[in-house]
Protein backbone atom coordinates (compact mmCIF):
# COMPACT_ATOMS: atom_id res chain seq x y z
CA UNK A 1 0.00 0.00 0.00
CA UNK A 2 2.80 2.40 0.96
CA UNK A 3 4.75 0.94 -1.84
CA UNK A 4 2.00 1.74 -4.21
CA UNK A 5 1.45 5.39 -2.61
CA UNK A 6 5.29 6.43 -3.18
CA UNK A 7 4.98 5.32 -7.26
CA UNK A 8 2.02 7.18 -7.84
CA UNK A 9 3.47 10.24 -6.14
CA UNK A 10 6.91 9.03 -7.92
CA UNK A 11 4.53 9.70 -11.19
CA UNK A 12 3.06 12.58 -10.08
CA UNK A 13 6.63 13.93 -9.87
CA UNK A 14 7.65 12.96 -13.03
CA UNK A 15 4.88 14.47 -14.90
CA UNK A 16 5.70 17.89 -13.16
CA UNK A 17 9.10 17.59 -14.52
CA UNK A 18 8.18 16.14 -17.74
CA UNK A 19 5.86 19.40 -18.41
CA UNK A 20 8.32 21.83 -16.49
CA UNK A 21 11.60 20.45 -19.29
CA UNK A 22 8.63 20.78 -22.20
CA UNK A 23 8.08 24.42 -21.04
CA UNK A 24 11.40 25.56 -20.69
CA UNK A 25 12.74 24.24 -24.04
CA UNK A 26 9.85 25.32 -25.67
CA UNK A 27 10.36 29.26 -24.17
CA UNK A 28 13.58 29.16 -25.47
CA UNK A 29 12.34 28.57 -29.38
CA UNK A 30 13.58 32.16 -31.01
CA UNK A 31 12.38 33.22 -34.52
CA UNK A 32 15.53 34.38 -37.02
CA UNK A 33 13.72 38.00 -37.20
CA UNK A 34 14.28 38.10 -33.73
CA UNK A 35 17.73 36.70 -33.75
CA UNK A 36 18.36 39.40 -35.98
CA UNK A 37 16.86 42.17 -34.01
CA UNK A 38 19.11 41.21 -30.97
CA UNK A 39 16.20 39.96 -28.85
CA UNK A 40 17.98 36.73 -28.24
CA UNK A 41 18.35 35.36 -24.43
CA UNK A 42 21.35 36.66 -22.37
CA UNK A 43 23.94 33.97 -21.45
CA UNK A 44 21.74 30.78 -22.36
CA UNK A 45 21.25 28.55 -25.23
CA UNK A 46 18.24 28.74 -27.86
CA UNK A 47 17.08 27.14 -30.55
CA UNK A 48 16.29 28.87 -33.68
CA UNK A 49 14.58 27.04 -36.90
CA UNK A 50 14.42 27.45 -40.32
CA UNK A 51 15.45 26.14 -43.80
CA UNK A 52 18.88 25.50 -44.88
CA UNK A 53 19.52 27.85 -47.69
CA UNK A 54 20.18 26.19 -50.97
CA UNK A 55 24.01 26.28 -51.68
CA UNK A 56 24.93 27.61 -48.24
CA UNK A 57 26.38 24.56 -46.86
CA UNK A 58 30.27 25.56 -46.57
CA UNK A 59 33.03 23.35 -45.26
CA UNK A 60 36.71 23.68 -45.61
CA UNK A 61 38.77 21.31 -46.73
CA UNK A 62 39.87 18.66 -44.14
CA UNK A 63 37.43 20.54 -41.32
CA UNK A 64 34.33 18.91 -39.52
CA UNK A 65 33.47 22.19 -38.82
CA UNK A 66 31.08 23.39 -41.58
CA UNK A 67 28.83 26.99 -41.84
CA UNK A 68 25.62 27.29 -43.21
CA UNK A 69 22.61 29.65 -43.79
CA UNK A 70 19.73 29.40 -42.01
CA UNK A 71 16.85 31.43 -43.94
CA UNK A 72 12.79 31.56 -42.98
CA UNK A 73 12.97 33.16 -46.67
CA UNK A 74 13.00 36.53 -45.49
CA UNK A 75 15.68 36.61 -42.61
CA UNK A 76 19.17 34.94 -42.71
CA UNK A 77 21.47 33.83 -39.89
CA UNK A 78 24.47 32.07 -40.65
CA UNK A 79 25.02 28.96 -38.56
CA UNK A 80 28.42 27.41 -37.32
CA UNK A 81 28.49 23.80 -36.22
CA UNK A 82 31.14 21.19 -35.52
CA UNK A 83 29.10 17.88 -34.43
CA UNK A 84 27.31 14.98 -36.52
CA UNK A 85 24.94 15.74 -39.09
CA UNK A 86 21.69 14.11 -39.07
CA UNK A 87 21.54 11.83 -42.36
CA UNK A 88 18.10 14.32 -43.10
CA UNK A 89 20.31 17.70 -42.82
CA UNK A 90 20.51 18.45 -46.68
CA UNK A 91 20.03 22.31 -48.66
CA UNK A 92 16.34 23.22 -48.44
CA UNK A 93 15.99 21.07 -45.68
CA UNK A 94 14.13 22.37 -42.40
CA UNK A 95 16.22 22.34 -39.78
CA UNK A 96 16.40 23.06 -35.81
CA UNK A 97 19.66 23.96 -33.85
CA UNK A 98 20.28 24.68 -30.68
CA UNK A 99 23.27 26.91 -29.51
CA UNK A 100 24.13 30.52 -28.97
CA UNK A 101 25.02 33.91 -30.55
CA UNK A 102 29.35 34.06 -31.17
CA UNK A 103 30.60 37.17 -30.78
CA UNK A 104 31.10 37.53 -34.67
CA UNK A 105 27.36 37.67 -35.00
CA UNK A 106 27.30 34.39 -36.23
CA UNK A 107 25.07 31.00 -34.22
CA UNK A 108 27.21 28.44 -33.00
CA UNK A 109 25.25 25.89 -32.58
CA UNK A 110 25.83 22.52 -30.49
CA UNK A 111 23.50 20.43 -31.39
CA UNK A 112 21.71 20.24 -35.28
CA UNK A 113 18.38 18.65 -35.46
CA UNK A 114 16.23 17.68 -39.29
CA UNK A 115 13.26 17.98 -39.60
CA UNK A 116 11.47 15.72 -42.14
CA UNK A 117 7.87 16.54 -44.03
CA UNK A 118 4.68 14.21 -44.55
CA UNK A 119 5.29 13.05 -47.79
CA UNK A 120 6.77 9.75 -48.02
CA UNK A 121 7.62 8.48 -52.15
CA UNK A 122 10.24 6.03 -53.65
CA UNK A 123 13.07 7.92 -55.08
CA UNK A 124 12.28 7.19 -58.57
CA UNK A 125 9.02 9.29 -58.28
CA UNK A 126 10.99 11.83 -56.07
CA UNK A 127 13.33 12.30 -59.31
CA UNK A 128 10.40 12.33 -61.62
CA UNK A 129 9.18 14.80 -59.66
CA UNK A 130 12.24 17.29 -59.19
CA UNK A 131 12.30 16.83 -63.28
CA UNK A 132 8.90 18.04 -63.97
CA UNK A 133 8.97 21.09 -61.73
CA UNK A 134 12.35 21.59 -62.49
CA UNK A 135 12.12 25.34 -63.11
CA UNK A 136 9.76 26.47 -60.84
CA UNK A 137 10.98 23.67 -57.79
CA UNK A 138 12.98 25.93 -55.12
CA UNK A 139 9.87 28.80 -55.05
CA UNK A 140 7.21 25.54 -54.16
CA UNK A 141 9.12 23.22 -52.01
CA UNK A 142 10.25 26.10 -50.01
CA UNK A 143 6.05 27.54 -49.77
CA UNK A 144 4.70 24.09 -48.82
CA UNK A 145 7.62 23.12 -46.38
CA UNK A 146 5.97 22.62 -43.06
CA UNK A 147 9.12 24.04 -41.13
CA UNK A 148 8.49 27.65 -42.80
CA UNK A 149 4.95 28.02 -41.42
CA UNK A 150 6.13 27.96 -38.28
CA UNK A 151 9.19 30.20 -38.64
CA UNK A 152 6.90 32.53 -40.10
CA UNK A 153 4.50 32.58 -37.50
CA UNK B 1 -32.25 -9.78 -29.86
CA UNK B 2 -32.69 -8.32 -26.02
CA UNK B 3 -32.18 -12.37 -24.98
CA UNK B 4 -29.05 -11.99 -26.79
CA UNK B 5 -27.56 -9.03 -25.40
CA UNK B 6 -28.81 -10.32 -21.58
CA UNK B 7 -27.13 -13.56 -22.07
CA UNK B 8 -24.19 -11.76 -23.37
CA UNK B 9 -24.28 -9.46 -20.33
CA UNK B 10 -24.41 -12.91 -18.12
CA UNK B 11 -20.85 -13.11 -16.63
CA UNK B 12 -20.74 -16.97 -16.97
CA UNK B 13 -21.91 -16.33 -20.88
CA UNK B 14 -19.43 -13.71 -21.58
CA UNK B 15 -16.51 -16.02 -19.98
CA UNK B 16 -17.18 -18.24 -22.10
CA UNK B 17 -18.03 -16.53 -25.38
CA UNK B 18 -14.88 -14.55 -25.08
CA UNK B 19 -12.99 -17.34 -25.36
CA UNK B 20 -14.75 -18.58 -28.41
CA UNK B 21 -14.29 -15.50 -30.22
CA UNK B 22 -10.85 -14.96 -29.24
CA UNK B 23 -9.56 -16.55 -32.78
CA UNK B 24 -11.19 -14.43 -35.35
CA UNK B 25 -9.52 -11.39 -33.23
CA UNK B 26 -5.97 -13.46 -33.32
CA UNK B 27 -5.97 -15.13 -36.57
CA UNK B 28 -6.63 -11.63 -39.08
CA UNK B 29 -3.60 -10.15 -36.26
CA UNK B 30 -1.67 -12.89 -37.18
CA UNK B 31 -2.24 -12.60 -40.83
CA UNK B 32 -2.31 -8.82 -41.44
CA UNK B 33 1.25 -8.74 -39.42
CA UNK B 34 2.73 -11.29 -41.00
CA UNK B 35 1.81 -9.60 -44.16
CA UNK B 36 2.74 -5.95 -43.21
CA UNK B 37 6.21 -7.01 -41.71
CA UNK B 38 6.97 -8.90 -44.78
CA UNK B 39 5.60 -6.59 -47.58
CA UNK B 40 7.37 -3.81 -45.36
CA UNK B 41 10.70 -4.60 -44.64
CA UNK B 42 11.27 -6.16 -48.15
CA UNK B 43 8.63 -4.76 -50.62
CA UNK B 44 7.95 -1.37 -50.12
CA UNK B 45 9.87 0.52 -51.93
CA UNK B 46 12.33 3.16 -49.55
CA UNK B 47 11.72 6.78 -49.08
CA UNK B 48 13.70 9.04 -51.20
CA UNK B 49 14.72 11.01 -48.34
CA UNK B 50 15.00 8.65 -45.29
CA UNK B 51 16.00 5.14 -47.09
CA UNK B 52 15.44 2.20 -45.55
CA UNK B 53 15.49 3.97 -42.00
CA UNK B 54 11.35 4.91 -43.15
CA UNK B 55 10.73 1.26 -42.55
CA UNK B 56 10.51 1.85 -39.31
CA UNK B 57 7.16 3.44 -39.85
CA UNK B 58 5.74 -0.06 -39.88
CA UNK B 59 5.80 -0.80 -36.36
CA UNK B 60 6.07 2.91 -34.67
CA UNK B 61 2.85 3.96 -36.00
CA UNK B 62 0.69 1.10 -35.52
CA UNK B 63 2.50 1.33 -31.73
CA UNK B 64 1.57 5.19 -31.56
CA UNK B 65 -2.04 4.43 -33.15
CA UNK B 66 -3.09 1.67 -30.41
CA UNK B 67 -1.33 3.87 -27.70
CA UNK B 68 -4.18 6.19 -28.14
CA UNK B 69 -6.37 4.24 -29.43
CA UNK B 70 -6.67 1.74 -26.38
CA UNK B 71 -6.78 5.11 -23.86
CA UNK B 72 -9.71 6.58 -25.80
CA UNK B 73 -11.39 2.71 -24.99
CA UNK B 74 -10.14 3.22 -21.56
CA UNK B 75 -11.87 6.42 -21.19
CA UNK B 76 -15.16 6.09 -22.50
CA UNK B 77 -15.44 2.83 -20.73
CA UNK B 78 -14.74 3.98 -17.92
CA UNK B 79 -17.17 7.48 -18.75
CA UNK B 80 -20.11 4.43 -19.07
CA UNK B 81 -19.00 2.79 -16.11
CA UNK B 82 -19.42 6.08 -13.92
CA UNK B 83 -22.79 7.32 -15.78
CA UNK B 84 -24.68 4.26 -16.41
CA UNK B 85 -23.31 1.93 -13.11
CA UNK B 86 -22.17 -0.78 -15.88
CA UNK B 87 -19.73 -3.20 -14.12
CA UNK B 88 -18.21 -4.77 -17.73
CA UNK B 89 -17.64 -1.15 -18.66
CA UNK B 90 -15.52 -0.73 -15.79
CA UNK B 91 -13.64 -3.89 -16.52
CA UNK B 92 -12.90 -2.81 -20.02
CA UNK B 93 -11.50 0.13 -18.72
CA UNK B 94 -9.40 -1.70 -16.30
CA UNK B 95 -8.29 -4.23 -18.98
CA UNK B 96 -7.20 -1.55 -21.41
CA UNK B 97 -4.61 -0.24 -19.53
CA UNK B 98 -1.52 -2.52 -19.45
CA UNK B 99 -1.66 -2.83 -23.10
CA UNK B 100 -2.11 0.71 -23.49
CA UNK B 101 1.15 0.93 -21.47
CA UNK B 102 3.14 -1.45 -23.37
CA UNK B 103 2.43 -0.04 -26.98
CA UNK B 104 2.77 3.21 -25.22
CA UNK B 105 6.30 2.17 -24.53
CA UNK B 106 6.88 0.82 -28.20
CA UNK B 107 5.48 3.80 -29.38
CA UNK B 108 8.13 6.22 -27.62
CA UNK B 109 11.02 3.71 -27.87
CA UNK B 110 10.77 2.70 -31.86
CA UNK B 111 10.21 6.45 -32.24
CA UNK B 112 14.01 7.54 -30.09
CA UNK B 113 15.88 4.78 -32.70
CA UNK B 114 14.08 6.14 -35.59
CA UNK B 115 14.72 9.53 -34.30
CA UNK B 116 18.13 8.94 -33.69
CA UNK B 117 19.52 8.76 -37.67
CA UNK B 118 16.87 10.92 -38.80
CA UNK B 119 16.34 14.08 -36.78
CA UNK B 120 19.73 13.49 -34.89
CA UNK B 121 18.58 12.86 -31.34
CA UNK B 122 17.66 10.33 -29.32
CA UNK B 123 15.09 12.28 -27.20
CA UNK B 124 14.08 16.23 -27.80
CA UNK B 125 12.38 17.75 -24.64
CA UNK B 126 10.77 20.79 -26.00
CA UNK B 127 8.96 18.78 -28.53
CA UNK B 128 5.09 18.59 -27.88
CA UNK B 129 4.44 15.23 -29.26
CA UNK B 130 7.55 13.38 -27.52
CA UNK B 131 5.95 14.88 -24.20
CA UNK B 132 2.21 14.02 -24.42
CA UNK B 133 3.55 10.54 -25.78
CA UNK B 134 5.62 10.24 -22.65
CA UNK B 135 2.44 11.70 -20.59
CA UNK B 136 0.39 9.12 -21.60
CA UNK B 137 2.44 6.59 -20.47
CA UNK B 138 2.26 8.30 -16.62
CA UNK B 139 -1.11 8.36 -16.80
CA UNK B 140 -1.76 4.38 -17.80
CA UNK B 141 1.25 4.30 -14.70
CA UNK B 142 -1.44 6.51 -12.47
CA UNK B 143 -4.30 4.62 -13.70
CA UNK B 144 -2.58 1.25 -13.12
CA UNK B 145 -0.88 2.31 -9.21
CA UNK B 146 -4.36 3.69 -8.30
CA UNK B 147 -6.46 0.57 -8.48
CA UNK B 148 -3.67 -1.19 -7.47
CA UNK B 149 -3.69 1.07 -4.45
CA UNK B 150 -7.37 0.32 -3.68
CA UNK B 151 -8.64 -2.91 -2.35
CA UNK B 152 -12.32 -2.42 -2.72
CA UNK B 153 -13.04 -3.09 -7.04
CA UNK B 154 -16.29 -0.86 -7.01
CA UNK B 155 -13.99 2.06 -5.05
CA UNK B 156 -11.30 1.15 -7.44
CA UNK B 157 -13.67 1.15 -10.51
CA UNK B 158 -14.58 4.60 -9.63
CA UNK B 159 -11.73 6.56 -8.68
CA UNK B 160 -9.41 5.21 -12.07
CA UNK B 161 -12.83 6.26 -14.44
CA UNK B 162 -12.05 9.97 -13.20
CA UNK B 163 -8.38 9.60 -13.44
CA UNK B 164 -9.17 7.86 -17.19
CA UNK B 165 -11.39 10.64 -18.29
CA UNK B 166 -9.68 13.87 -16.77
CA UNK B 167 -5.81 12.40 -18.66
CA UNK B 168 -8.23 12.02 -22.01
CA UNK B 169 -7.82 15.49 -22.22
CA UNK B 170 -3.76 14.52 -23.42
CA UNK B 171 -5.22 12.34 -26.65
CA UNK B 172 -6.61 15.44 -28.51
CA UNK B 173 -3.63 17.21 -27.69
CA UNK B 174 -0.88 14.14 -29.37
CA UNK B 175 -3.20 14.45 -32.01
CA UNK B 176 -2.76 18.08 -32.73
CA UNK B 177 0.46 18.84 -31.25
CA UNK B 178 2.05 18.91 -34.41
CA UNK B 179 -0.25 21.58 -35.65
CA UNK B 180 -0.55 23.70 -32.44
CA UNK B 181 3.71 23.78 -31.73
CA UNK B 182 6.71 23.78 -33.12
CA UNK B 183 7.81 19.77 -33.57
CA UNK B 184 10.27 17.54 -35.13
CA UNK B 185 7.34 14.97 -36.18
CA UNK B 186 5.73 16.27 -39.34
CA UNK B 187 2.13 17.22 -40.14
CA UNK B 188 -0.47 13.99 -40.97
CA UNK B 189 0.13 12.00 -44.19
CA UNK B 190 -2.45 9.06 -44.13
CA UNK B 191 -5.42 11.23 -43.19
CA UNK B 192 -5.18 14.25 -44.80
CA UNK B 193 -6.91 16.21 -47.21
CA UNK B 194 -5.57 15.74 -50.63
CA UNK B 195 -5.49 12.37 -49.50
CA UNK B 196 -2.53 9.75 -48.32
CA UNK B 197 0.71 11.64 -49.00
CA UNK B 198 2.26 7.83 -49.80
CA UNK B 199 1.87 5.63 -52.98
CA UNK B 200 -0.34 2.70 -52.38
CA UNK B 201 3.04 -0.09 -52.19
CA UNK B 202 3.78 2.12 -48.98
CA UNK B 203 0.85 2.68 -47.64
CA UNK B 204 -0.85 -0.44 -47.98
CA UNK B 205 1.53 -3.03 -45.48
CA UNK B 206 0.84 0.17 -43.20
CA UNK B 207 -2.43 -0.22 -43.23
CA UNK B 208 -2.32 -3.80 -42.54
CA UNK B 209 -0.21 -3.20 -40.23
CA UNK B 210 -1.85 -1.03 -38.17
CA UNK B 211 -5.39 -3.24 -38.57
CA UNK B 212 -3.40 -6.28 -37.41
CA UNK B 213 -2.27 -4.28 -34.23
CA UNK B 214 -6.20 -3.28 -33.85
CA UNK B 215 -7.51 -7.03 -33.97
CA UNK B 216 -4.48 -8.12 -31.62
CA UNK B 217 -5.47 -5.69 -29.11
CA UNK B 218 -9.01 -6.80 -29.38
CA UNK B 219 -7.62 -9.88 -28.48
CA UNK B 220 -5.57 -9.56 -25.60
CA UNK B 221 -8.29 -7.47 -24.31
CA UNK B 222 -10.71 -9.96 -24.62
CA UNK B 223 -8.29 -12.31 -22.52
CA UNK B 224 -7.81 -9.90 -20.05
CA UNK B 225 -11.52 -9.51 -19.44
CA UNK B 226 -12.03 -12.74 -19.24
CA UNK B 227 -9.98 -12.92 -16.22
CA UNK B 228 -11.54 -9.38 -14.72
CA UNK B 229 -15.11 -10.69 -14.90
CA UNK B 230 -13.72 -14.26 -13.48
CA UNK B 231 -12.28 -11.94 -10.59
CA UNK B 232 -15.28 -9.78 -10.62
CA UNK B 233 -17.30 -12.81 -10.19
CA UNK B 234 -14.83 -14.60 -7.39
CA UNK B 235 -17.68 -14.80 -5.11
CA UNK B 236 -20.03 -16.01 -6.83
CA UNK B 237 -22.10 -19.72 -7.60
CA UNK B 238 -21.05 -20.22 -11.55
CA UNK B 239 -17.19 -19.65 -10.49
CA UNK B 240 -17.62 -21.70 -7.60
CA UNK B 241 -19.00 -24.37 -9.89
CA UNK B 242 -16.65 -23.82 -12.99
CA UNK B 243 -13.29 -23.80 -10.61
CA UNK B 244 -14.48 -27.18 -8.05
CA UNK B 245 -17.06 -28.84 -10.15
CA UNK B 246 -16.67 -31.72 -7.26
CA UNK B 247 -16.01 -29.53 -4.48
CA UNK B 248 -18.70 -30.15 -1.64
CA UNK B 249 -20.58 -27.26 -2.62
CA UNK B 250 -23.77 -28.17 -0.99
CA UNK C 1 23.47 -9.62 -46.37
CA UNK C 2 22.45 -6.51 -48.09
CA UNK C 3 19.05 -7.25 -46.38
CA UNK C 4 20.24 -7.52 -43.08
CA UNK C 5 22.08 -4.26 -43.40
CA UNK C 6 19.27 -1.95 -44.40
CA UNK C 7 21.53 0.70 -46.27
CA UNK C 8 23.12 1.05 -42.93
CA UNK C 9 19.86 1.43 -40.75
CA UNK C 10 20.11 -2.09 -39.98
CA UNK C 11 20.13 -1.89 -36.45
CA UNK C 12 17.77 0.70 -36.20
CA UNK C 13 15.11 -1.38 -37.87
CA UNK C 14 16.22 -4.59 -36.82
CA UNK C 15 15.56 -3.60 -33.30
CA UNK C 16 12.19 -1.71 -33.52
CA UNK C 17 10.88 -4.94 -35.32
CA UNK C 18 12.54 -7.02 -32.82
CA UNK C 19 11.20 -4.76 -29.65
CA UNK C 20 7.33 -5.00 -31.58
CA UNK C 21 7.46 -8.76 -31.95
CA UNK C 22 8.48 -8.87 -27.55
CA UNK C 23 6.04 -6.11 -26.78
CA UNK C 24 3.27 -8.94 -29.01
CA UNK C 25 4.79 -11.58 -27.25
CA UNK C 26 4.81 -10.31 -23.60
CA UNK C 27 1.24 -8.45 -23.99
CA UNK C 28 -0.18 -11.95 -24.39
CA UNK C 29 2.05 -14.01 -22.02
CA UNK C 30 1.27 -11.54 -19.44
CA UNK C 31 -2.22 -11.31 -19.87
CA UNK C 32 -2.40 -15.30 -19.82
CA UNK C 33 -0.31 -15.54 -16.35
CA UNK C 34 -2.70 -12.99 -14.72
CA UNK C 35 -5.93 -15.11 -15.52
CA UNK C 36 -3.85 -18.46 -14.52
CA UNK C 37 -3.09 -16.41 -11.30
CA UNK C 38 -6.91 -15.19 -10.67
CA UNK C 39 -7.39 -18.30 -11.40
CA UNK C 40 -5.42 -20.38 -8.78
CA UNK C 41 -6.19 -17.52 -6.12
CA UNK C 42 -9.60 -18.42 -6.33
CA UNK C 43 -9.00 -22.23 -6.32
CA UNK C 44 -7.10 -21.79 -3.02
CA UNK C 45 -9.54 -20.20 -1.64
CA UNK C 46 -12.29 -22.31 -2.35
CA UNK C 47 -9.50 -25.31 -1.03
CA UNK C 48 -9.46 -23.36 2.49
CA UNK C 49 -13.08 -22.55 2.78
CA UNK C 50 -13.65 -26.33 2.30
CA UNK C 51 -11.12 -27.26 5.48
CA UNK C 52 -12.68 -24.46 7.28
CA UNK C 53 -15.88 -26.30 6.74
Amino acid sequence: MLAVGLAALGILVATALTLSAFQENMMFYVEISDVKAGKVPNNRNFRVGGLVKTGSVHREEGEIELSFVLTDTANELTVVYDGVLPDLFREGQGIIAHGRMGSDGNFMADTVLAKHDENYMPPEVAGSLAKQQAANSAATTEETDPATEETTE
Amino acid sequence: MWKFFHKLASPPHFYDLANKIIPWFIVPAILLITYGTIAGLFFAPMDYQQKDAFRIIYIHVPAAYISMMAYMTMAISAGIGLIWRMKLAHAVAAACAPIGAWFTFLALITGSIWGRPMWGTWWEWGDPRLTSELILLFLYFGYLALRAAIDDTSKADRSSAVLALVGAINIPIIHFSVEWWSSLHQGPTIVREGGPAMPMEMLLPLLAMILGFTFFFGAVLLRRLRTEVLYRERRTGWVKRMIQPAGGEA
Amino acid sequence: MDILAMGGYGYYIWSSFGLGLAVLVITVVQARRHHDAVYREIEQRLKAMEEVK
